[in-house]
């Protein structure tokens, strides 16, 4: 049932980053800042495999998948160029990502107005 | 007059009826729904790009890539904010909303000029999300450099 544990692990990630919003002061903004640090964090520590090995892209989706990629990007920079991968890794992980976020989201901008 | 432990008491119980209900519980069952809807059609959208013959490592970078390009598209067509004010984090978590996150107060500025305006505030959570992602990985590649070296 892929898409039930993707639901399921999304759905708790939300629900953290929900209660971090409701029970302090941290804006959603922090707390996405914070997410994607503790998604890098945990990928440095092995075990974000193992999230995505249950929740599929309920585990990629969420920003902590974006802190996973970069990382993930890095480790694979350190095993295929040495230190040099450290510093083009991160960006080479999630370089699809963040080439659709300006592109897609320049063109977004430009072509629509706000609502209301 | 000083309230006995049972007016108090009694008080107390008024004063949880009447007060205003923290909605904790229902933005918590919301975030969990929406976040998790948009999860499971990541998974969908996964599936596409494996039945593609993309490798599971392969397919993360399009899956990011479509999400990012949907976020974007709703939010350019003012769905995705409808989506947010209901799902609170259960839309803002998800990488569509990172993209919200960038169209957004980037439409708002458009007026401001293509190059101070949007260009400028198309960042405004996204450089935040970018300088800190970045910068925590790569403090974290180099414990795991320096600890594979030695």
């Amino acid at each position: 049932m892929p898409y039930l544990t993707a639901f399921i692990t999304g759905g708790l990630l939300c629900v953290a980053a929900q209660l971090v919003v409701n029970l302090t002061q941290l804006t959603p903004a922090h707390t996405m800042v914070l997410f994607v640090s503790a998604g890098a964090v945990i990928s440095g520590l092995g075990w974000y495999d193992v999230l995505i090995e249950f929740g599929g892209a309920g585990a990629t989706v969420p920003l902590t998948g974006f802190g996973h990629a970069l990382v993930n990007g890095i480790l694979d920079g350190l095993n295929q160029k040495g230190l040099m991968g450290l510093f083009t890794g991160g960006i080479t992980g999630a370089a699809m990502g963040i080439t659709v976020a300006v592109i897609a989201g320049y063109a977004a901008a430009v072509l629509f107005d706000p609502k209301g | 007059m000083k309230a006995g432990p049972r007016e108090s008491r009694a008080y107390q119980r008024l004063h949880a009826k009447y007060r205003p209900q923290t909605p904790l519980l229902r933005n918590v069952t919301v975030a969990f729904l929406v976040g998790g809807t948009i999860c499971a059609f990541g998974q969908l959208v996964y599936d596409f790009y494996l039945g593609l013959g993309f490798t599971p490592a392969e397919a993360a970078g399009p899956l990011a890539g479509t999400m990012i390009f949907l976020g974007a598209f709703l939010t350019g067509l003012g769905v995705y904010d409808w989506i947010g004010d209901f799902g609170g984090m259960g839309a803002a978590l998800p990488i569509t909303g990172f993209a919200n996150a960038i169209v957004a107060p980037a439409m708002e500025s458009k007026r401001e000029g293509l190059v101070q305006g949007l260009g400028t505030k198309m960042f405004e959570v996204a450089g935040p999300v970018l300088v800190y992602g970045l910068t925590v990985s790569f403090v974290v590649g180099a414990v795991r450099y320096i600890i594979r070296a030695y």
